[in-house]
């Protein structure tokens, strides 16, 4: 079965809100899938859907092509990987392992155990108790709790929030390299696009319930569906009707060809590997033009703030 | 019966026979009227609540409210200043919280027959002065056991609101010139006020519903409520009657808590 | 020192004094407030009275067969009510807590008597059983409630999330990890039913004396030196079984 997972229609009504809206996706099997969106956007609520802690108010959850809404989460092949890891305080790294190889009554529950420790290099902690684990040590043990028991899929909620920003950084290319040693599908929710946009294979970016995009990270930063896409990717300049990322935006002293616009500088941020440049156009509107360092410009000085015409994104 | 229901429902079986049910059957038996050898039969009547209005009872519930509002006041004004220190002391906090806590762990009978063995005519005060005072067996040795017994119940609620008290506050108002006093009157008391209300209300209502302390400490002179049901369940043996007086105790609590969980001091108790 | 220091050390003298008081005199050989000398006398009286022993066992046997089963149906009622509400239980246990004891107490004994008549059941040990059962479930509750407030949700998902029925997700993660509070409330409900006396004394019925009702006995009879030594005894014995209860606490 290729299709591991598909949620067809999915709405949840909370008491005063619609969390989740006529939601539908499809994911293939062994890929790196993110659901992306602000807080509020009803990513962590379709998450806990399809893991069967919350029931969908309408819709189907299909898992390998057979419907499991009315299954509850420890008769489904999904695991979950949770934001503050979950770890059981009164077991070890190495017991927080074999806790499901023991629900299922999987056999060799310590070998298999120790190999996945083994796995995210852990194996020195095993009797090691979660309060003596630092935090990138607890996110491992919790995939590897998970990852042991081999699901369909495994959700990851937000599973880098809780870590420090260079912690954050070493961890993200751990759990691609995890996932693509394994071949588990996983499906990752943030609220990162940087973090979405660097893991996934395809990612769905999400709004008051719905997926306004689903599609790779070029085409939903070069190519994004709806104007909440393309800012939510990242910064936008509007010209016109025509949106420019701040890094297709250069800035000439002279007048170059193609289309460009005359503008005055503001000011200029260091940002260290490259420089901001914030402008002014005429019409009073303002520009942030991503430039490289050494460029000589000044505040006040008149530019020109010109782009190449297929790095335009426009919407109908 | 899925796993919330099962877990509960020995809770809700048991409390259903033997709270509910219970106070039930005090309910019915307010309406009904006594039998000739202490049982309980018909007719239906109000007469025990209009007999709850004769100035001997009337008498009772006043004594009753004047003593829960001394108790009160007193457990107030002298739990205050404890309540205040504690929550300065920094680290000793814990220390001072389970030394005023150590006390009132022990036996409530027991606290309470110490104050007997203290105050009665051949007692340890009595002893020491070379007197032959009667400290006992009046309205002023219930009020004592009262407040002995039920300070914490102030001063712990009053510790959670001053301990949580902005010292900022204070500093401000010694910035615009209030000395310690003012500041306690105008800055500290204003705002801890729901504080106070919550300690005074879980003091009030045990001491309005008190038994053994006026039964030991007043002998019988001191009559409260809760001595009043005490005597019509036992020896009067009229359960009618004290099923009205238990409904009066549970009525005066039951408007005050009321009043309460609606005020600001909720709050602080939650 | 600072008056409010001062006031604090005279308030806290104050609430320790008296039961100082009693536990010096126990050892008084005299038998009244004229100190005579140091003499383990009364404490040997105390061991020989064959009604206190009596109303010991009495008050152990309550005790131990109320304390366990008030803790787990208490224990069972808080987790219910925190995996999603129970308002009706919970104003239930609520009335139960302002309920005054005598109030409390002479309910069930129109309850008894009113099963005594239909049923034959008379009083005794096993009224006061029920009774402390009632009315402990309310403390259980309030303490395992508690707990429950810092635990973590994701805990159990996490366990059902592995593989773990609900069930098994209580009993092989939740309980483990509170079980300290369990203790807990476990030790108060012995506590409060070792103590209580007004209600035992109006549900016991004649042969089913417990300790507090002796010692109420031998107090309105008048100042006893036996009482000072077991009460001294009962201030130590509570001291410590708070004392640990409050360190599990806090674990």
């Amino acid at each position: 079965m290729d299709q591991v997972l598909e949620l067809r229609a999915i709405s949840k009504q909370f008491p005063n809100h619609r969390a989740v809206d006529s939601l539908s996706l499809t994911l293939r099997r062994g890929g790196f899938y993110s659901l992306l969106g602000p807080s509020g956007c009803g990513k962590t609520t379709t998450l806990r859907i399809v893991g069967g802690f919350e029931q969908p108010t309408s819709g189907e959850v299909l898992l390998n092509g057979a419907v499991v809404n009315h299954l509850k989460p420890w008769r489904r092949d999904v695991c979950t990987v949770f934001q503050n890891y979950a770890l059981f305080p009164h077991l070890t790294a190495l017991q927080n392992v074999e806790f499901g190889l023991k629900e299922r009554r999987i056999p060799h529950p310590q070998s298999k155990a120790l190999k996945a420790l083994e796995m995210v290099q852990l194996e020195s902690k095993r009797d090691s108790f979660p309060a003596q684990l630092s935090g990138g040590e607890k996110q491992r043990v919790a995939l590897a709790r998970s990852l042991v028991l081999e699901p369909q899929l495994l959700l990851l909620d937000e599973p880098l929030a809780a870590l420090d920003p260079g912690l954050r950084k070493k961890m993200r290319a751990e759990l691609k390299a995890m996932q693509r040693h394994t071949g588990i599908t996983f499906l990752f929710v943030t609220h990162d696009q940087e973090e979405a946009l660097s893991l996934s294979d395809k990612l769905a970016v999400m709004n008051h319930g719905r997926i306004e995009q689903f599609g790779t990270a070029e085409d939903v930063y070069l190519r994004p569906a709806t104007p909440f896409v393309a800012g939510f990717l990242g910064a936008l300049n509007w010209f016109g009707e025509a949106g420019i990322r701040p890094e297709s935006t250069r800035v000439s002293r002279t007048q170059p060809d193609g289309p460009s616009l005359p503008a005055t500088v503001e000011s200029l941020l260091f940002l260290g590997n490259c420089v901001h440049l914030n402008a002014r156009l005429e019409d009073g509107t303002r520009a942030i033009a991503e430039i490289p360092r050494g460029n000589e410009f000044a505040e006040g000085e008149r530019v020109h703030i010109h782009w190449h015409a297929e790095d335009e994104i426009r919407f109908q | 019966m899925n796993l919330r229901r099962l877990c509960l429902l020995p809770a809700r079986v048991w409390t259903a026979l033997f709270i509910a049910a219970p106070l039930a059957i005090v309910c019915a038996y307010s309406l009904l009227t006594r039998g000739d050898y202490g049982g309980v039969e018909q007719p239906w009547t109000l007469e025990n609540f209009t007999r709850l209005a004769d100035p001997l009872y009337l008498a009772i519930l006043w004594r009753s409210l004047v003593i829960a509002t001394l108790s009160t006041a007193l457990c107030a004004l002298l739990g205050f200043p404890l309540a205040l220190f504690i929550a300065r002391a920094g680290r000793h906090k814990n220390l001072l919280l389970q030394l005023l806590l150590l006390p009132f762990w022990t036996s409530f009978l027991v606290r309470t027959y110490a104050w007997l063995f203290i105050l009665r005519d051949t007692g340890l005060i009595n002893t020491i002065l070379h007197t032959h005072l009667q400290l006992l067996y009046n309205d002023g040795a219930v009020l004592l056991g009262l407040v002995y017994n039920f300070l914490p119940f102030f001063v712990l609620p009053m510790y959670a609101t001053l301990e949580k008290l902005d010292p900022a506050l204070l500093e401000a108002a010694a910035d615009l010139g209030a000395k310690p006093f003012a500041t306690l009157w105008r800055v500290i008391i204003p705002i801890s006020a729901p504080g106070i209300a919550a300690g005074s209300v879980l003091v009030f209502i045990p001491c309005l519903g008190a038994y053994l302390t006026p039964d030991l400490l007043g002998g019988g002179k001191t009559v409260m409520l809760g001595n009043l049901v005490q005597n019509q369940f036992t020896t009067a043996r009229d359960w009618p009657f004290g099923s009205a007086a238990s409904l009066l105790l549970m009525l005066a609590s039951a408007l005050l808590l009321a009043a309460l969980m609606r005020s600001r001091a909720a709050k602080e108790l939650m | 020192m600072k008056p409010l220091k001062l006031y604090a050390a005279l308030a806290l003298a104050f609430l320790h004094a008296p039961l100082l008081v009693l536990i010096a005199f126990s050892f008084n050989a005299g038998r009244f407030t004229v100190w005579e000398g140091f003499s383990l006398h009364w404490y040997q009286a105390a061991f020989a009275d064959t009604q206190l022993a009596e109303g010991l066992i009495n008050s152990l046997i309550i005790a131990i067969v109320a304390a366990p089963l008030s803790t787990v149906i208490g224990t069972l009622a808080a987790y219910g009510m925190w995996r999603r509400q129970a308002p009706v239980l919970a104003g239930t246990l609520y009335l139960s807590l302002v309920t005054p004891e005598i109030v409390t107490g002479v309910s069930l004994l129109a309850l008894f008597q009113w099963l005594f008549r239909f049923l034959r059941l008379p009083l005794g040990l096993h009224t006061v059983i029920v009774a402390h059962v009632a009315f402990s479930i309310a403390y259980v509750a309030i303490v395992i409630s508690a707990r429950l407030r810092d635990y973590d949700r994701a805990l159990e998902e996490a366990a059902m999330d592995l593989g773990a029925s609900g069930w098994r997700a209580f009993t092989r993660v939740t309980l483990p990890v509170i079980a300290p509070a369990i203790a807990a409330a476990a030790l108060l409900s012995l506590v409060v039913s070792f103590d209580d006396y007004v209600i035992t004394s109006l549900v016991a019925g004649v042969d089913s004396e417990t300790l507090p009702m002796v010692i109420y006995a031998m107090a309105r009879r008048g100042v006893s030196p036996i009482v000072n030594a077991v009460s001294a005894l009962i201030v130590v014995a509570f001291g410590v079984l708070i004392l640990i209860s409050q360190r599990l606490r806090e674990k």
